[in-house]
């Protein structure tokens, strides 16, 4: 398969795949006379070319053909659309069972609560790992009724579960459009650019505090970054799955942010004690000591209840953006009843 | 009894990995030893002896890390053998990008940090590049979107291999390391095994404690920089 690539002149090779011209240039290997093939010009480098890159020439055309095989694999695998996700229980802290067997559908949306150190993390975390009987809590989690696929549960550029966590700090220093293209770019997005005015007019529907798409990631407020990563999720990740260890009230429309990630037919979990969030799900899991204790379905009444506190919510928003706007707030308020 | 080579640069989490990893080979019944090379000092055998895994240091000091971590392997392999463990693990900081402690047949492992950005897997050589399994670290500190795109990178720089995430703080991660860990094969004997990659080659008088800067005192192996403003005028 390797004779393959090398047989191909080399303008050809770089110019049908990026990467590997990427990959070329990053090494800044000397460049060729138009008229050769992949494997003439890998001829005619010195050994000494190859040293100094960090690459034995035998390596190098078949680094280069999995390169080409990788991007390949990567363009053709359909995002990895799943219909359901189930959890069988395991046990608590103390070995006591948990009885459990929870099966969430495409645009469920699933709330965890609990005291603090209960374990909600580490149902999170069983998830994301999607595990099998092999973390602490022996808990399994099946797709769509299956074990997962070895080359499911590895796959870190595409995992079957993101999770959204409390810590949200860039390294990159791009601006908000370059950073989001580039991981349009990632996910093989036939418009990046596109995609990213999409993704950031979103996040920008969900945050009081609007910002442009000039502005430099590092700069966002943990409420724009939120806003930002919650879009992202719903509009880019190739998850299905995504999890949330809390949605802070730094200004996010929670409920928005909610209807965006389940619109977008993916299964979503939130460890949370926000009201907004914990009724609006059709059920929540309680957790104690470690174990699932209890599954509530969220009923007519506290829908009815949410309804009002939505009202509430409303109102609280309204306050805080004139006060972000710097008027006053004196007149006698109505609170919904 | 299995040899397993765990490299990264300095301060990715190396240590905290192993640490996770050991935990649960032992909890498995498991005897784990760990070998650490590094370049001047290290902490780190006593953060493995806190945890009660045995470990030989190594420190390179005046030698080059890699040159001196060939050297000894074979020796760090017998000492396992003595001590009757099932695992060896080595812990090696990468200290140049081009290093690269992985010998063939023998399980490699590259730990890098998802804190170095998103273009450093392209930066990293053999010691990524021909890794059988990557394990990504720091991930809990990035967003979700950076931790994505430079698992993406990771994958461009070592197409086919295995690369994860692990949490060196909470472990989580650290069992699927496990799995990889559980499927390797044995490591009988060092003898006759070839590094996946040549060692940084220097002989010049540098190397042997010159310390005077000068053209005349550059011989033997010698490489200059080019400056494009003097190749445009020649
Ligand atoms: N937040 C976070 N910190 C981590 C993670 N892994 C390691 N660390 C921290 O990073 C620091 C360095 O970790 P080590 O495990 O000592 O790194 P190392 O690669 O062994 O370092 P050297 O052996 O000195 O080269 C420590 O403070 C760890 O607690 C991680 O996944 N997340
Ligand atoms: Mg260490
Ligand atoms: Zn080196």
């Amino acid at each position: 398969m390797s004779t393959a690539l090398g047989t191909l002149p080399l303008v050809e090779v770089l110019d049908r795949h990026p990467a590997v011209a990427d990959f070329v240039k990053v090494l800044g290997l000397p460049a060729a006379p138009a008229a050769l093939t992949l494997a003439q010009w890998l001829d005619e480098l010195p050994d000494e070319a190859f040293f100094d890159v960090g690459m034995e020439r035998g390596q190098m055309l078949d680094h280069l053909q999995r390169l080409v095989e990788e991007v390949r694999a990567m363009e053709s695998s359909a995002d990895a659309r799943i219909d359901s996700l189930t959890l069988i229980g395991g046990h608590d802290k103390q070995g006591r069972m948990e009885l459990v067997e929870l099966t969430f559908r495409a645009g469920d949306i699933v709330c965890i609560v609990g005291p603090t150190g209960s374990g909600k993390s580490r149902l999170l975390g069983d998830i994301e790992c999607l595990a099998q009987g092999d973390t602490p809590t022996g808990r399994r989690v099946l797709i769509n009724g299956r074990e997962p696929t070895q080359a499911r549960r590895y796959a870190p550029d595409r995992k079957m579960v993101a999770q959204l966590s409390q810590n949200m700090n860039f390294v990159v220093d791009l601006s908000v459009r370059e950073f989001i293209t580039m991981h349009a770019r990632c996910r093989m997005v036939v418009e990046p650019a596109g995609m990213a005015e999409t993704v950031i007019a979103c996040a920008n529907a969900l945050t009081g505090e609007k910002f442009a798409p000039e502005v430099s990631v590092t700069q966002l407020s943990g409420g724009q970054t939120r806003a930002l990563m919650i879009a992202d999720a719903a509009l880019l990740s190739a998850s299905p799955v995504v999890l949330i260890d809390e949605i802070e009230n730094a200004g996010v429309d929670r409920k928005r942010a909610l209807e965006l990630l389940a619109g977008g037919e993916k299964i979503v979990l939130i460890s949370t004690h926000d009201p907004l969030l914990a009724l609006r799900g059709a059920r929540r899991i309680v957790i104690r000591n470690g174990g699932i204790s209890e599954v509530i379905s969220t009923s007519e009444r506290e829908r009815a209840n949410l309804q009002r506190i939505e009202q509430i919510d409303a109102m609280l928003m309204g306050i805080r953006d004139r006060l972000r706007g710097g008027l006053r707030i004196e007149e006698e308020l109505e609170w919904p009843n | 009894m299995q040899l397993i080579t765990v490299a990264g640069s300095p301060s990715v989490g190396k240590t905290s990995v192993i640490l996770r990893v050991a935990e649960l080979l032992r909890q498995s019944g498991l005897k784990v030893g760990v070998a650490k090379f590094d370049a001047l000092s290290t902490v780190d055998d006593e953060l493995y002896a806190q945890k009660g895994i045995p470990v030989a240091v190594g420190l390179a000091g005046s030698l080059c890390p890699d040159h001196y971590f060939v050297s000894n392997v074979e020796d760090c392999l017998a000492w396992g053998e003595r001590q009757g463990f099932d695992l060896l693990i080595s812990e090696s900081a990468g200290l140049c990008n081009r290093c690269s402690p992985h010998i063939d047949g023998v399980l490699a492992i590259c730990v890098v940090d998802a804190l170095a950005g998103v273009h450093t897997p392209k930066k990293i050589g053999p010691m990524l590049r021909l890794a059988d399994l990557v394990v990504i670290t720091k991930g809990d500190i990035v967003s979700q979107v950076e931790r994505e795109v430079f698992a993406f990178h990771v994958r461009l720089a070592n197409p086919g291999a295995q690369a994860l995430f692990c949490n060196g703080i909470t472990g989580q991660g650290a069992t699927d390391i496990v799995q990889h860990i559980r499927a390797a094969a044995p490591t009988p004997s060092l003898d006759g095994s070839r590094l996946r990659f040549s060692m940084p080659a220097a002989v010049c008088p540098y190397c042997v404690g010159e310390t005077a800067i000068g053209e005349t005192h550059q011989r033997g192996n010698v490489k200059k920089m080019r400056f494009a403003d003097l190749e445009a005028a020649r």
